[in-house]
């Protein structure tokens, strides 16, 4: 359902009512749906006032990133929150630099976020701190790159010896059979 | 009426009822008709096997529909589909746990040469974890195109001669 410009005007004022007080939070219309920039200092009471406040976002939909290489602070966690009491979206940005990669976690306000950031971390290796079992979710345990970071080649990396060690007496009798041959 | 109780007589293997050939061709012919598959499903190639099973194409006349799901009772392994990263551990220690002799179909471009999926996450052609005797192109190849790979198996079998005596 997409919302015409009118009802967006009239969600962003309610909203921004929410956030009057708040400083380092900065709402914007957005193309498609309200748009809520935070601090990552802001975040986890940003998303507890948004869960518990008037508008009841309960449903944490997604979590990704961008990587905005070679900017800084480099990687831009997005969040899509939905309330189905009030049938409204509502996106939420944060920033985090290079090198330092981390991010409170959001598991404690939406369990459901659990997999959403591990899969964040899987693909970009942004660290949620606070994070109950930060592993990879898609890639195999002991795989050493970040496949969505921009420095990643398009065609891919094979998996090293850290996650190959099964193949390995297979890898070296067909070694032998090459340098016997 | 005597002859419908008594077994017809063989006609052409002699008036004893034997026969005589090689051990190795015997196994062979007893191996090639009665391959038992080990399905890998791993994507969309997965429902064109089960055609290939089933009615309309029917394995069982080459001997090959016993499809079992566990990989101790296999010696014929259809890798049908994309085979990720993450799946090959699985994938290695399934052939791994079916007993020799066996075999390895691989199903369709995706597991032939990683298809079109030229990325992170897709090992791009299983051969280079496990030993592949018949690949099969398309995407997904018919049923009749999968068939035709047991057939080649069938050929390679009858050619084997690897049973050793006496030793």
């Amino acid at each position: 359902m997409r919302t015409s410009p009118e009802d967006l005007r009239a969600q962003v004022a309610s909203l921004a009512e929410t956030f009057s007080d708040w400083e380092g939070v900065s709402l914007q219309a957005g193309i498609d749906m309200p748009q809520l920039t935070v601090a990552k200092e802001n975040l986890v009471p940003v998303m507890q006032a948004l869960r518990d406040g008037k508008f009841r976002f309960a449903h944490c939909s997604m979590i990704t990133a961008v990587d905005h290489m070679p900017e800084e602070p480099r990687f831009e966690v997005v969040y899509g929150l939905y309330s189905p009491s009030c049938n409204q979206w509502l996106r939420v940005k944060t920033h985090c630099q290079e090198f330092e990669e981390e991010v409170p976690s959001v598991t404690g306000i939406w369990s459901g976020a659990n997999w959403l950031e591990r899969e964040c971390f899987d693909m970009f290796g942004i660290r949620f701190q606070g994070h109950p079992d930060l592993r990879r979710l898609l890639m195999p345990e002991g795989y050493e790159h970040f496949p969505l970071r921009k420095e990643f080649p398009r065609d891919g990396i094979e998996p090293g010896r850290l996650y190959r060690q099964w193949d390995e007496g297979r890898r070296r009798e067909g070694a032998e059979e090459e340098s016997a041959s | 009426m005597g002859s419908l109780i008594e077994a017809p007589q063989p006609q052409n293997v002699g008036e004893q009822g034997f026969l005589t050939t090689k051990l190795q061709h015997l196994v062979n012919w007893g191996r090639k008709n009665s391959l038992w598959p080990m399905p890998l499903g791993l994507s969309c190639c997965a429902i064109e096997m089960m055609a290939m099973v089933g009615p309309r194409y029917d394995l069982a006349r080459f001997g090959a529909e016993a499809m079992r799901f566990t990989p101790r009772q296999c010696d014929l392994m259809i890798v049908a589909g994309t085979l990720t990263w993450k799946m090959a551990r699985a994938a290695r220690t399934v052939y791994d746990q079916m007993p020799e002799p066996k075999w390895v179909i691989a199903m369709g471009v995706c597991s032939s040469s990683g298809g079109m999926y030229k990325n992170y996450s897709v090992v791009q052609g299983i051969d280079s974890i496990l030993p592949v005797d018949i690949y099969v192109p398309g995407c997904p190849p018919r049923p009749d195109a999968v068939i035709d790979a047991v057939m080649k198996i069938q050929k390679k079998i009858e050619q084997d001669r690897s049973l050793k005596f006496g030793s």
